[in-house]
Parts: C-alpha cells; structure tokens; sequence
C-alpha cells in the first residue's frame, strides 16, 4: 500500500489534492462518528441519554453504566469465555495451520497434491449447516462443550493457502542444508520455517482471533448455555426492543439503568479488545492480504 | 483462491513404496492427524447430503442410513413448494446482486481516490480507520445500527422526521442491508485494489504526464485497466457466492417487521431444518444453495476465460 516513493516527484499541490482531503475527512466522519457516539452514551447518564441521543461527549458523565454490567449483569463469565476461545482457539489455530502449511509447502511430500486437493475441495463445497448441526450436536456430543469453538474450526484452509504461499517464497536452501546436517522435518519446521514466517503468522494470528472473538453463530447453534460476550450482547439486544414508556420509565430509572445505556456499555466492551489489537498489526494483514489473493 | 500457474515447480514422479513412506514418516505424522480432522468435520457433513434424499426427523437420525426412510426429491419438492420458498429466492438474489454491484463499485471508487492522495500520513490514517468497522463482530454493528436507524433513533432524529429505515416491510430492507455492509467493508475490500495499484508499471504514469493526459485520464486510462484482472477474479469468486448470504447478518439486522424481506436461503434452511427439527427438509435446502453455487461459479469461471480475463480454477 506504500506510495512509491522514488518516482513520486514533489509536484506542486492541486485544488483537487484539498477536495481529496474534504472527502475522506468525510469518510472518516462517518466511520468512526457512530463508535464515537455509542461510547459517549455508555459514559453518559442514562436519563440524559433519553433527552437526545445525538452526543459525542457524555453530557453527564457516569461509570454507573460499566458498574451495573460487571456487577448485576454478571458480564464476567462470558467475558471469560470469549477471552479463553480467543486464547487457546489462536494458540492452536495458529499451531496446526502452519504445521500443515508446512507440509503441503513440500514438493517431495509424497501425498502433496492428494492432501491439498481434498483439502481445497471444502472451500467450494460443505455440507451445510443442518449436517453440521447434526455432526456436532447428535453425533459428536458436543454441544454446550467448550471444544465445539475449537475443535471444528481449528483450521481455515484459507490460512493454509496464504502460509504456504509464503513458505514457497522463502530460499530453499535453508532447508537443505538443515537436511543435510540430518535434522527431521519436525525440527526444521519448528527451528527453521516458523522463525521465518513470523509475518504471515501474525496475519494468521489475527484473522483467527478476531474470529474467534467476534464468533457468535457456534454459540447460537450448539453452546447457548456456555455465553460468550457477543452471544450477552445478542440477548440485551433482543430483550431491549420493549419499548420504554418515557414517562413512567423515569421513576423507574431513579437507581438503575436503561436498556439502551447497559447495550452501549456491553458494546464498547466487546468492541475495545479489538481497537487496541488491530492497528498494530496493520502492517502484516495488508501484506498477508496481498500473498492470498494475488500470489496463489 | 487457487490460481495455479503450470510449469513452475519441478515435479519428481515418485513411486510409492514403504520405504519412502519411512522416510516421511515426520510429514505424515504432522498431515494425517489433519486429514482425519478434515474427514470428520468437513466429509461426513457432506456425507449428510444423503438425508437431503431421506425422510430425517429427531428420532429416525439415529438409525444408519440404510434403515431411514427414503424419499426420492420429496425435500426439494416441498422446498420448492414451501410458501416462504419464492420471497426467500428474490431476497437471496436481490441483496447478493445489490451487494456485490454496491460492494464493488464502492471499494473501487475508494481505492481509486485514496490512490490519488499525496498526503502519505493522513492516506494511512484514513485507511487504518477504515478497516476498523471490518474487524468488529456483526452483533456489534447491528447493535449500533439499530440504535441509529430504528424508529427515533439517532439518524431520524438528526433528520427531524421518522425515515422507516428498519420498519417497513419493502426491499428497502435489502439496500439498507448493503449500506450497513459497505461501511463496514469499503476499506478493507478496497486492499486489495489498491495493492492492484501498487503494481501498475509508473512509467506508464511519467509517459501519459508527457503526453498530457490530465489527471481524470490518467486514473481512467491506466489505473482502471491496470486493476480489471483483479476485479473479474474477485467478482467471479463473488458471483460463485451469490446464494451463500450470511444468516448471521440478515438475522441480526432483521426484526419482527422486516422478517420478510430479511429471510435468505441459509436462514431458511435454519428455520426449516433446525427450527422445525425437519433435518431432511433443511438438509435438502443447504445442498440446492450448494450446489447452484458451483454451477454459478463454473459459469461465471468460464465466462472470464473467453473474456480473456484469468481464470479462478
């Protein structure tokens, strides 16, 4: 995504370089206006928040909000949940994907081709979502397990395909001479490819977490009583479509909370882990985006 | 996404024998376990295409195939029959055509302008906002959404009238939906376009300044034509997914009112399949959305190849 420096002459600036800057300004507005604005009302007073929903700014500031979440709603244990799949879901993710990666990348590998068909051949077809149902929850038994957010989707062939491409970009006589001083294909993929390849595994690494993070299907389907933060977020969103009354509703919000604060609070929640991972990691997705696509 | 180019690597023709296996006993061990993986949660739901063609309800599931009752295409045929069937097809369609027209045109309009812009730390800060909606979960964005669109929320108040955005029951639905879905993918769709960009020779650039070309030409000229490849794959890998519109949005975007124009055929086969405990009928579903998705995508695949464009498979 870099400009490409050397040949860019500084060329005097056009009008239209400034209506360039008008319009993504907009953009940006737009982008971030409603984060921005969702995170004002969580930190606002709930019956402040009733008057006019269009801030930025809490107009009465309150952390009654958060407070209530953690405490009343007993946000922690979903909490938990969505932290621990995203931790040990990533860990392994990233551990297998790059190991079969790894395999499939080797030429002389005697099954290669057979492996990366079969392999290839679940992105265009899959049984669906009945079968898969039934797979998990009838067969398998493991519905309402913690292993039904690991297990099934531990590998993306997706991933498989943007670390292998970039494992046939790496010199090949790194390997060889490894192979030569008589060290197994084991020891050369951990000592030897994984050192390497620590860009494209932190693309992997993020595509799976946030994955894993913002999942809310599996829950829904197969593990309704083991709650994640996005499946908490998806309850309090159903739950707040009864309409408030404005009137008697303000008794009745003396000490507590309204509907729409306690979603805004989960909201900024399930979002913030997200904003302080992604930008650093910037640099690495865009390039892994471009292998996928452009090279295999 | 497997674009092979024939001819690049050096293929040794090997005989298999056990020796052989011996010595890559280390790749088996760290493939097979994979390969049993794979078997497990991608063949045997495929394999489950067979209750498509059977009568499966919770209590005969447990019986093997052989003893369930088969039925021919009955599943289909009540598909096809099934009252909700016709308004589920013209959804599916309308929001996938309205999305991937919209999606694209977008992406490219936003890659083509942020290309144009000479201010290198602002174009980043630009882009790194614009991937942020991308990243976030759909039960987020559609908990924002309706805090804005729903009736007196932000956006009818910021317009002092009521705009029935999430309330009427009309395809309205399905342009809201590809709204919502291109501000939360424009930027990270347009990566792509832009690392498209990144490869356009420059020189072609310095000779159209030479000859004159101005700056709506250049961008017309070269960079258009410069990222076409990258658009016909991408829309052939999108019209291939034509009918695999994510239920996970369109439920979470959808309420009571809208329910009609929201429902897509995954979520059909949800409703039909899991809801009703009909596994057959559900079964039977998802395999016609699978199926009609590699026939689109064969299409669309061979259509790119006498266009002269590069081919997907």
């Amino acid at each position: 995504m870099q400009v490409n420096k050397k040949s860019k002459v500084k060329t005097k600036k056009q009008p239209f370089d400034y209506v360039l800057v008008a319009i993504f300004l907009v953009v940006i507005v737009i982008t971030i206006y409603p984060f921005l604005n969702v995170l004002a009302i969580s930190f606002n007073d709930p019956i402040d928040t009733m008057r006019n929903v269009n801030f930025i700014i809490p107009r009465k500031f309150t952390v009654h909000n958060y407070v209530y979440i953690f405490t009343e709603n007993n946000l922690i244990s979903p909490f938990l949940v969505s932290v621990a799949r995203t931790l040990i879901g990533t860990a392994t993710g990233v551990f297998c994907t790059s190991m079969l990666a790894y395999v499939l990348s080797r030429n002389d590998f005697y099954f290669n081709k057979l492996f990366t068909m079969l392999f290839i051949i679940t992105m265009y077809v899959s049984g669906g979502m009945v079968p898969e149902y039934l797979l998990l929850t009838r067969t398998l038994k493991m519905g309402n397990s913690f292993w039904v957010y690991i297990l099934p989707g531990v590998i993306w062939v997706y991933n498989v395909i943007l670390i292998r491409s970039f494992i046939n970009g790496l010199p090949q006589a790194l390997q060889e001479a490894a192979m030569i001083d008589g060290a197994n294909d084991f020891t050369i993929w951990w000592k030897i490819i994984l050192p390497l390849c620590k860009p494209v595994l932190a693309t992997v690494a993020l595509f799976i977490a946030v994955g894993q993070w913002n999942s809310f299907m599996d829950t829904y389907l197969y593990a309704r009583d083991l709650k994640t933060l996005q499946y908490i977020l998806y309850e309090i969103m159903e739950q707040a479509t009864l309409k408030i009354d404005p009137h008697t509703a303000e008794e009745q919000l003396k000490n507590t909370v309204s509907p729409l604060s306690i979603r805004m609070a989960v909201t900024i929640v399930a979002t913030v882990p997200i904003l302080i991972v992604y930008p650093f990691l910037q640099k690495y997705f865009v390039g892994g985006m471009t292998i996928g696509a452009v090279k295999d | 996404m497997s674009m092979k180019k024939k001819g690049k690597e050096k293929v040794v023709k090997q005989k298999f024998s056990w020796s052989l296996m011996w010595k890559q006993r280390y790749l088996l061990a760290m493939s097979v376990p994979f390969l049993i993986w794979l078997i497990i949660f991608k063949y045997i739901p495929l394999w489950g295409w067979t209750m498509a063609f059977q009568e499966v309800k919770p209590n005969s599931f447990a019986l093997p195939v052989w003893k369930r009752k088969f039925v021919g295409f009955a599943n289909f045929i009540q598909t096809f029959q099934d009252r909700l069937f016709k308004q589920t097809m013209l959804n599916t369609i309308g929001i996938s055509i309205l999305g991937i027209f919209l999606g694209t045109f977008a992406a490219i309009i936003f890659a083509l302008l942020l290309n144009e812009i000479c201010f290198n730390k602002f174009k980043k800060v630009t882009q790194t906002i614009s991937y942020l909606p991308h990243f976030v979960s759909w039960v987020i964005i559609a908990s924002i959404a309706k805090m804005f669109l729903n009736d007196g929320g932000a956006l009818d108040v910021l317009f002092g009238k009521k705009l029935h955005l999430m309330s009427s029951n009309s395809p309205l639905f399905w342009v809201v939906v590809c709204l919502i879905n291109v501000w939360k993918e424009v930027g990270w769709d347009a990566i792509i376009y832009l690392s498209a960009m990144a490869g356009i020779d420059q020189g072609l650039y310095e000779a159209a300044k030479v000859d004159g070309a101005s700056r709506f030409q250049r961008m017309w000229h070269i960079t258009l034509p410069g990222i076409k490849p990258t658009v016909v794959v991408l829309l052939i890998m999108s019209i291939g997914g034509a009918l695999n519109v994510g239920m996970e949005r369109q439920m979470l975007l959808s309420n009571g009112i809208v329910q009609d124009h929201a429902m897509v055929l995954s979520w059909f086969a949800y409703v039909r399949g899991i809801g009703t405990n009909n596994y057959g009928l559900g079964t039977a579903i998802g395999m016609f959305q699978s199926v009609v998705g590699i026939v689109l995508l064969l299409i669309a695949n061979k259509i790119a190849g006498l266009l002269g464009e590069s081919r997907l498979i």
